[in-house]
Order: structure tokens, then sequence, then C-alpha cells
């Protein structure tokens, strides 16, 4: 930090005068000759770049792993040649092509996107509801767009094509996001216990809805369903990333342009109107991006909790809490952590798979705890 | 950019004219005009037939017991209540005529409680109040607005601190000068002198009377009745959800006024050199070793000293009195 001299004749605020001893604002004067929030903007940018290149690796690490092993060189040398730069070698074994670009980048893809999506819906949340434990799975969003997509399984519908599974989860996700906020707010802002408590509530009503559209379907639905509660990427497509990869993109883009907005709600909502932002049209935005981004995460998936719970908060606790980096970084974290997960859940047995959402479930769930914990330290009592 | 962004996309999709930036006007322009104000919660009315008119160039300090409707009449003026009945006018339009946008550009709001749901730091809180003005020619001057203001406000040596970290009346400094920072033309400032020390109480209020120098209007609501008749030009004065008096404090803090509406004897005395009033409730002076006429528990004889002794009684040192008990 470089001293800059005080320029004469401006406002008051104290001075170094001769005589008096240099207290600790003096050192501090300094801030004043670069902009005052460079240090966080720096953190941030050099985090979201970091954790774009870990993600691009762990892809390619991700990618090369599984019964056919592919080293991160072949699986970069294949995907540049499908790019038509002929650099690099391609893999070795046999098989290797189509292990890769049929099975794997699909299943590694829709990890990202799901990840992407759920850590970007967890930071959204967070700060709509102003209370940093608003989380889709947390509050029952995964489990109401979860309802929508297996009433569209059981019942058959195809109305939309393709489309009819995401858009009934989409469906699902938003009635529920907009329950939840009208339940569990009073006075303008969100109580943890209430929100949590809802978040029971609707959880345990989503779940006897899922459980009877099991009761009433077939065998096929019935294991359709089933793989929602646990939550797994086996079905991975490249049709189903197609499908889940524009929810992302939009919901992240609308979100991203609301980014100081959200920054202001953290004031409340009272301040936040008081420095023009129109908090109902904003909330009423967020909670359709909230169940885009849910029904991207939850479509082709199924249920896989807390990473929209940590993702966000740790990247808090790098980059501080303004949502301009929170919420691509968050995403880009979020798609890391799935991604690994991913890997994780395939790879641990051998010729088994371990259910993602139950991996995810093993980490997270002692982690929601601590949060709580430090929630409730913090503001002395559950308030 | 975010509003940027969204301003240009209204603006395309041609569903809002552009916004309008708050126009200098010269001292004693009428900023807010509230006319025959009624507010109701619950059916019942907290605030009925108030007049308020704001001014540019003076400070304007609401004042009244608690539950008098300070903070309602506050809040209604910020736009933040439903009206039941009367008008609001912001520089010549009805409230509801402006965007939030453009009210924010007008007027900036500093509520009794400042919460933070997250950890921000103070300079980017702070930096928070220059959100209206962003992607406009003025957002140019926040890195030396945000960096005045927090100068202002004896806040600077925590920028770089998280808000939350800082002590009540620190808080109470950094959202002031959040508010500050908005660079509004009518500031509506609720108790900003609640949290503070008696140093930082008279820094708020020589900041709010500087800034009405400079030609904005301030509305403050204040329970010290004397910081009221030492910085403002004008007093309202409200009891039971209606102006009771309003004018120049010498008219308003009077005592038999000021009495009738606190329920309470209430003196007012100049000070002896500035002539400034002063607002004392009546207190007689309390005397461990005499009975107190007042309280018909104490039935003690005048002569009932503890010592015995009868003379005359020197004054008592309150800090003695303190180490017996």
């Amino acid at each position: 930090m470089t001293e800059v001299d005080v320029r004469p004749g401006t406002t008051g605020g104290p001075r170094p005068e001769p005589g008096r001893p240099a207290r600790d604002g003096d050192r501090r004067r300094g801030w004043r000759g670069r902009l005052p929030a460079t240090d966080g903007n720096r953190r941030g940018r050099l985090l979201v770049v970091g954790l774009g290149v870990a993600l691009v690796v762990v892809g390619l690490v991700a990618a090369g792993r599984g019964q056919v092993q592919i080293s991160p060189a072949e699986v970069l040398g294949s995907v540049l040649h499908r790019l038509g730069l002929e650099v690099g070698s391609l893999p070795a074994a046999p098989q290797g092509e189509n292990a890769l670009w049929i099975v794997r980048f699909p299943r590694v893809l829709l990890a990202a996107v799901v990840g992407a999506a759920l850590g970007c819906a967890g930071a959204v949340m967070q700060g709509v509801f102003g209370n940093p434990l608003a989380e889709p799975g947390v509050i029952g969003v995964s489990a109401g767009a979860a309802v929508g997509a297996a009433l569209a399984l059981v019942t058959g519908v195809t109305v939309l094509g393709a489309w009819t599974v995401p858009a009934a989860a989409f469906a699902g996700g938003l009635a529920t996001t907009y329950l939840v906020y009208l339940l569990s707010r009073s006075g303008g802002r969100t109580e943890v216990v209430t929100l949590v408590l809802t978040g029971v509530a609707v959880n345990a009503v989503a779940g006897a809805a899922i459980g009877l559209l099991m009761f009433v379907a077939d065998e096929s639905g019935v294991q359709a369903i089933a793989f929602w509660n646990l939550g797994s990427l086996a079905q991975a497509s490249w049709s189903a990333v197609t499908l889940a990869a524009p929810c992302l993109a939009v919901g992240l883009a609308v979100a991203l342009l609301d980014a100081r907005r959200l920054d202001l709600l953290a004031l409340g909502e009272r301040s936040a109107r008081h420095l023009g932002v129109d908090v109902e049209r904003l909330r009423l935005r967020m909670i359709v991006v909230t169940a885009l981004l849910g029904a991207a995460a939850v479509a082709f998936t199924g249920i896989i909790s807390f990473v929209g719970l940590v993702v966000p908060h740790l990247v808090r606790m790098v980059a501080g809490p303004g949502h301009r980096v929170l919420l691509p970084a968050s995403a880009l974290g979020g798609a890391i952590v799935v991604v690994v997960a991913d890997l994780a859940a395939r790879t641990l047995v051998e010729h088994q798979e371990l259910p993602l959402g139950v991996l995810t479930a093993v980490v997270g769930g002692p982690a929601f705890f601590w949060l709580l914990r430090r929630t409730r330290d913090r503001a002395g009592g559950w308030r | 950019m975010s509003r940027a962004g969204s301003g240009r996309r209204l603006r395309l999709l041609g569903r809002r004219p552009a916004t309008r930036a708050s126009a200098p006007a010269p001292p004693g322009t009428t900023r807010i005009e509230v006319t025959g104000l009624r507010v109701e919660r619950s059916g019942r009315p907290v605030l009925d037939g108030v007049d308020l008119r704001v001014r540019s160039g003076e400070v304007h300090a609401l004042v009244g017991p608690n539950g008098a409707g300070k903070s309602t009449l506050l809040a209604a003026v910020s736009g933040d209540l439903p009206v039941a009945a009367g008008t609001i006018e912001v520089d010549g339009r009805p409230q509801g005529e402006w965007s939030a946008v453009e009210l924010a550009m007008r007027r900036a709001v500093l509520t009794q409680r400042s919460t933070l749901s997250f950890p921000f730091t103070v300079a980017e809180v702070v930096r928070m109040g220059r959100a209206p003005w962003a992607g406009r020619p003025e957002e140019a001057q926040d890195d030396t607005v945000v960096a005045e203001t927090m100068d202002r406000c004896d806040i600077a040596r925590f920028a770089d601190r998280p808000y939350p970290s800082l002590s009540g009346g620190e808080q109470a400094r950094a959202a002031l000068a959040r508010v500050l920072a908005q660079r509004a033309a009518v500031l509506l400032l609720d108790e900003p002198t609640a949290a503070l020390d008696l140093h930082h109480q008279e820094l708020v209020m020589r900041i709010a009377r500087d800034r009405a120098t400079a030609g904005d209007a301030v509305v403050v609501v204040l329970h010290d009745l004397a910081l009221a008749g030492a910085y403002a030009d004008l007093v309202t004065l409200l009891g039971d959800g209606r102006v009771r008096a309003a004018g120049p404090p010498a008219t308003v803090l009077t005592a038999p006024l000021l009495s009738e509406v606190y329920r309470h004897d209430i003196e007012v005395v100049p000070h002896p050199r500035t002539h400034l009033p002063l607002v004392v409730p009546r207190r007689e002076r309390h005397h461990p070793d005499r009975p107190d006429p007042r309280d018909p528990f104490d039935n003690r004889e005048p002569s009932d000293r503890r010592d015995g002794h009868p003379g005359t009684v020197p004054p008592a040192d309150p800090l003695a009195t303190l180490e017996k008990t």
C-alpha cells in the first residue's frame, strides 16, 4: 500500500497533526489512492479464473477415469482433434474414443452443468432470503422439482417432447420456491428457524408425493423415480446436456445482471428500495431463476443436496460476499464439486456405482450442521 | 453494470421513459410536500392530517414522544408505507409516479436499525450508496465520493473491516456514510444520533447542518430536544399522530407545550453563553439525607439525619454514596 498525500481543503476527518502520535487511521489513509474494493476484485477475478482452470483440469482427469483408462493428455488430444486441431495424441486404449464421446463426456459435462446450477441457485437463494442457510435441497425446491419431473414420467405426458421432463421440473420447482418464500417470510426477512422448518414441511410433503407416485407407477416408473431420491448421473446423455445447459445459461445470465441488486438486498428490503431497487420485481425474477436452475439440476439427475449450501459459503470466505464474484465462482465451484463427487461415486467401488446424492449428503450434512451452529452463535441465539 | 444493462433493456423495450435525475435547486425550494397525510395500521390511524414541507437548505427536525408517529412519518415520506389519505409530492410530482431509481436519486434514507445479511466490508457498504448512479455520468465520482464520505463520518480507518465486526456506534456512522454517499438532494434520517457518543452526535448533526448549507434538504428524527434546538431551522412536534406545532425552534420548544405533549414537567432554559435552548425535565435535587417532599413513603423528619447533625448539609458526593452501597 502506498502512502498518498491527503489533499488539503477536502472535507474533515482526522488529520495527522504535529505532536499527535500516529493512529491506526493515519496509516490506513493510503487506501484513498486506490479503488477501495480493488483487493476484493482482484482476489475475486483470480478466484474465478483459478476455478475455471481447475474445472477444466478436473474435467479432463474425470473423463479419463473408469473401466477404460485414458490419460488426461489423451483426453485433451481427443477433444482437440474433434475441434479440427491435429495436436496431441489420441487415446491409445481400444474403444477409447467411443468411451469418451458416448459415455464419459456427456456425463462429465452434465455433472458440471448440474453442479454449476446448484452452486449458483444456492448463492441466489441465500441472497434473496438474506440467509446463508437457504439452499435448493434444504428448503425443498429440489424435492418440488423432482415431484414435477416424476409426475411427467409417471403420467407419460410428452406434450413438450424432450422438454417435458425439464419443464415439469421447472414448474414444480417454481411452485415450491414461491410457496416457501410466502410461508417463511415475516416482516421483510426470513428467520432461520422458520426457513428450515418450512423446508422440513415442504420436503415431507414432496417426499409423500413422490412415494404416492411410486405407488401408482409401473415397474419402469418406480425405477426412474427411485434414482431421483438418491441422485445419480448414470443416465447422462448428450440430449440431457443440451436440455440442461440452456437452463443454466439463462439462469446464470439473469442472475449476473442482477448481481449488484442482490448485494443491496443484504441491507434489507427497505434500504434496498431506498437505493432504487424494485424489490418486488427482483424477488420474482430471482424466484424464476432459482426454479430454472433447480430444474436444470434436478430434471436428469435427481436430488443432489448440500452443494448449493457449502460452495457459496466457501467462496464467501475467500472472496467476500459480493455477488458479482460469488455467482460465477459458486457456479464453477459447484461444477468442480459435482464432477469430483461423480468421479468418486463411479470409481470408489469397482464395477459398482455409489449413488451421487448419498455421497454429497455424507459430506454436506455435517457441513450444514456446522454452518447452522455458526449462524446461531453469530446471531446470539435462534433468530 | 447490471443496472446499466437493465436500463438499456427497458428503454429498448420502450417500457419506461429514460430515468430523470434530480436538478439542483436554489435554497428554499420545496423538495417534498406532504398534505393531509393519514397512515393506518390495522385500521387505526397512526398519523392523521399531517402536513410537512421539506425545503432545500433547511434542517427540519421531527420530535415528539415515543409512539407519536415520527418514524412512521419518515417512512411514509420515504415511500415505504401505503397512504390512507392525503398526498406526498416529491419535486412537484406524486411520489408514486417516480420509479424506485428516480426516487433514490432524490432522497436518501437512514433507517433506525441497519442490519446486514452478509459480511461486506465497510467500504463496500458505503459504496452501495452509489447504486442509484450506476451507468450514469455521476458514476465517475464514485471513488471520490466514497472516500470523502468515509473521512467525513470518521470511519475511514475501518474501510477494509467487515461491517458486522464494528461496534454499534461505528456501524451507525458507516450506515450514515452510505446514505450520504448517495448524494441525494433530500436526506431523511431516523434517529441518526441514537447509538452515538457525545462527540459523534455533534459530528453527525454538524454534517446534517453542512449538507443543508450546501443546498440539501435534511429531515431528522431526534429524541434530544437540545440537539433539535441547536441544529434545526424548523421543528415539527408530533403527538399522538398529529402535528402539535411546527416552526422555528424558539416557537416550538416552549416549556408549556412540551410539558403537555410529553406529559412531563419540562423546563426550557437558555444556555448562559450561546442562548440556545436547553430542554430538561424538571428534576428536584435528590438528596439521600433529606426527605423527598414528592415521595409519599418518605416519612422522615427533616432533621432525621443518619449522623445526627442538624446543621447545613454539605453537597452529597455521589461517588461516596456509590461506594457505600
